[in-house]
């Protein structure tokens, strides 16, 4: 909704401000706002490259000193006498349990949004919309409590289950540990990713104008036909955003995951039996224990991380913005 | 709109009186345990306390000792008014790397220094360096959860090889030869290991390489090297794990297993009798251990293949790491007087309740008299 708005405008006065304002006289004001919004703009980029730069050179004294390919080892022992460490596992760990999460939370989340904008009454509405937003006010030790406490013994018989029926492809074996695996990390993600994913895209269908929706209920569409056909097509580009917000928070959750996931340096082709890792999850675990290189070899993964949130938001822009003219927001 | 606000407001209202009641409770039970464990360790006498310099001592590392600093900067403090002790409980990797970097006046950790990082010190410490100040110990207890089994006997051989991941359930032979009157169910065996790098696995992975070293091929380590397992990350972690699932065994200080009410292996050493992990015991297999070098530095060698009668093999020693000299001008004094108290008699004697192992006096005696020696 934001992207047409900008489009439209001309470009940033940060160029084009002396211009235009010394057309008239210059008030003290004007001079001192122009160098208070200059100088804050220049601090953000003086920030984001030294930090940037930081984390590239300890990434570089790490990798350098890494005596295993840091893309594709299984193993991660940078205090050893002889250095050896890799990201493969926390990758894969990290884009499986964030995927698991994404596919649970986001149709639970747009059926949740759906309901309190277009069918619920005005009384259940609002307090449902509250609750859901309380969710995103829990401190994620909380949930990490909470899914060892509690999730964690009562998923091993839904594992159990899925086991003894899809079993076979590999994917859902299960043996009889406690249930500490990626799936459970993707289900718990999926929960705390819920309350943002819900409330913008709540807040984007409530958008959709009054008159696509009349329209359609004149010409006799029932009302999942107004919803599929003028509320979802309106909306997607919100709730694409949405989810990226909520992968955002999936990627790099740290304390809920170290919680839950029995960590181990594999990569386990059955989601439910315990093993894997998370980038974050390994740099909290690891950190207060590392030395000097430890630390680096920590951070080094950290900038994985960093590049592949990046390149998840980057794609996510891509598709927003090939469908914006669909989007209905122009209208 | 305004009408149909109030109501809300008044739950909200109600909502948050419930909410910061609950908290007060249980705050209140925080502070009523925190109460009794500073009374366990209140009668410190001033005889041993003799307050020197002034200001702030910052220090950090190994949060295995840090119930037992707790209660020595409570008692120090309350003595010295004018010395302020900050112990950052950060992990022992974290407090030498602080320490090294010469932000604290000590580190506390849970392995002796190595060479390189004994070299890295000579910078910090100007003309000297840094040394390690055994101050107490703790047995590392093995914890289980057998349904229908009180009493387990357990060798190293048979240790590292369920850590290992070769013998995978309860009714395996060589669990049923040590323990001939158990009534061991047909239970899968769920070994967990620490996520965290962790004193306390270098430690129990230093005692399976030197009282089995047949069946535990890996070099000890911070790190867990062993096969297959489950992971939990911190002491709290592992030991809760064990209290959950059925069939768990798992390494942890002793203080966990009393307060989660965990019961734990007693050790077939070679000894006459099975060893349990007590304080105690864990004293015995100290008094045993020998010096790791001359000098001043009085790193310890545990002799983790003792055959000592009642001496508990898996016990952790963790040290005050200072510089011989060198150490700051203006924290110096202080330093000095809080180690010669942490090493006194009643420093040690007030960790016995907590779970300690109170150094061995001819131990404690040399730690004292290296304290006084430092500059």
């Amino acid at each position: 909704m934001t992207s047409p708005v900008l489009t439209e405008t001309p470009p940033p006065p940060g160029n084009d401000a002396h211009p235009s304002v010394s057309g008239k006289a210059v008030r003290p004001g004007d001079r001192i706002f122009l160098g208070l919004s200059r100088g804050s703009g220049i601090a953000l980029l003086v920030i984001m490259a030294a930090i940037a730069a930081f984390l590239t050179y300890r990434s570089v004294l790490a990798i350098s000193g890494d005596k295993a390919n840091f893309f594709t080892t299984l193993e991660w022992n940078a205090t050893g006498t002889e250095p050896k460490f890799g990201i493969a596992v926390l990758a894969f760990g990290t884009v499986v349990s964030s995927v698991i999460a994404m596919l649970i939370a986001v149709p639970v989340a747009v059926g949740i949004a759906l309901f309190i904008s277009h069918y619920a009454p005005r009384k259940l509405a609002s307090p449902l919309g509250y609750v859901i937003d309380l969710l995103a006010a829990v401190p994620s030790i909380i949930y990490g409590l909470w899914g060892a406490l509690f999730l964690v013994p009562h998923l091993s018989g839904l594992y159990s289950w899925l086991d003894d029926y899809l079993g076979w492809t590999g994917i859902f074996a299960y043996g009889d540990g406690a249930a500490r695996s990626l799936f459970t990390v993707g289900i718990l993600l999926a929960i705390m990713i819920l309350p943002i994913v819900t409330s913008v895209s709540r807040e984007v269908f409530l958008q959709v104008p009054k008159m696509h929706e009349e329209a359609a209920l004149a010409l006799g569409a029932t009302r999942w036909e107004v919803v599929r056909m003028s509320v979802l097509p309106f909306g997607r580009s919100g709730v694409i955003s949405a989810s990226m917000l909520g992968l955002g928070r999936a990627l790099g959750e740290t304390m809920a995951v170290a919680t839950v996931l029995s960590p181990s340096f594999l990569i386990n082709t059955s989601l439910l039996n315990p093993g894997g890792g998370t980038f974050a999850q390994n740099i909290a675990s690891k950190f207060s224990e590392a030395n000097q290189f430890g630390q680096d070899a920590l951070i080094a993964s950290g900038l994985v991380l960093f590049v592949i949130t990046l390149l998840v938001n980057g794609a996510a822009r891509m598709i927003i913005a090939r469908r914006k003219e669909y989007s209905g927001a122009a209208a | 709109m305004k009408l149909q606000r109030k109501p809300r407001v008044r739950a909200l209202a109600v909502g948050a009186l419930a909410v910061s009641g609950a908290l007060a409770l249980t705050a209140c039970g925080t502070d009523d345990t925190s109460g009794g464990a500073g009374g366990a360790g209140k009668p410190a006498k001033a005889a041993d306390i003799k307050c020197e310099g002034k200001g702030k001592l910052l220090a950090s590392g190994s949060s295995a000792q840090k119930n037992a600093m707790d209660v020595w900067v409570q008692n120090y403090s309350g003595a010295c008014k004018d010395t302020e002790i900050n112990y950052q409980p950060t992990g022992s990797g974290a407090g030498i790397t602080t320490f090294l970097q010469g932000q604290t006046a000590f580190a506390g950790s849970d392995s002796a220094l190595k060479p390189e990082e004994v070299a890295k010190s000579k910078k910090v410490c100007k003309g000297g360096q840094a040394i390690d100040l055994p101050m107490v110990g703790g047995p590392i207890a093995v914890g289980y959860n057998v349904p229908g089994v009180d009493s387990l006997v357990l060798d190293a051989e048979t240790l590292a090889k369920i850590f290992d991941s070769e013998i995978t359930n309860w009714n395996d032979a060589a669990i049923k030869k040590l323990n001939p009157d158990a009534k061991l169910p047909d239970l899968k065996i769920q070994a967990f290991h620490r996520s965290d790098d962790s004193g306390t696995t270098d430690n129990f992975t230093k005692y399976l390489k030197a009282a089995a070293p047949s069946a535990w091929k890996h070099e000890p380590a911070k790190k867990w090297e062993g096969k297959g397992g489950q992971a939990a990350s911190g002491s709290s972690g592992v030991s809760s794990q064990v209290k959950q699932v059925s069939g768990a065994i798992s390494y942890f200080e002793l203080s966990y297993a009393t307060s989660g009410k965990i019961p734990t292996v007693k050790l077939d050493t070679g000894a006459k009798a099975p060893v349990e992990a007590t304080t105690a015991n864990a004293s015995k297999a100290i008094a045993e251990a020998k010096p790791a070098s001359e000098g001043d530095d009085l790193a310890l060698e545990l002799n983790y293949a003792t055959k000592a009668e009642g001496a508990y093999p898996i016990t952790l020693v963790t040290y005050e790491i200072v510089c011989d000299k060198g150490n700051k001008a203006e924290t110096l004094p202080a330093t000095k007087s809080f180690l010669t108290y942490v090493a006194s008699k009643d420093g040690q004697a007030a960790l016995e309740a907590l779970g300690y192992a109170p150094l061995p006096p001819e131990t404690a005696d040399k730690v004292r008299k290296t304290v006084a020696t430092l500059s």
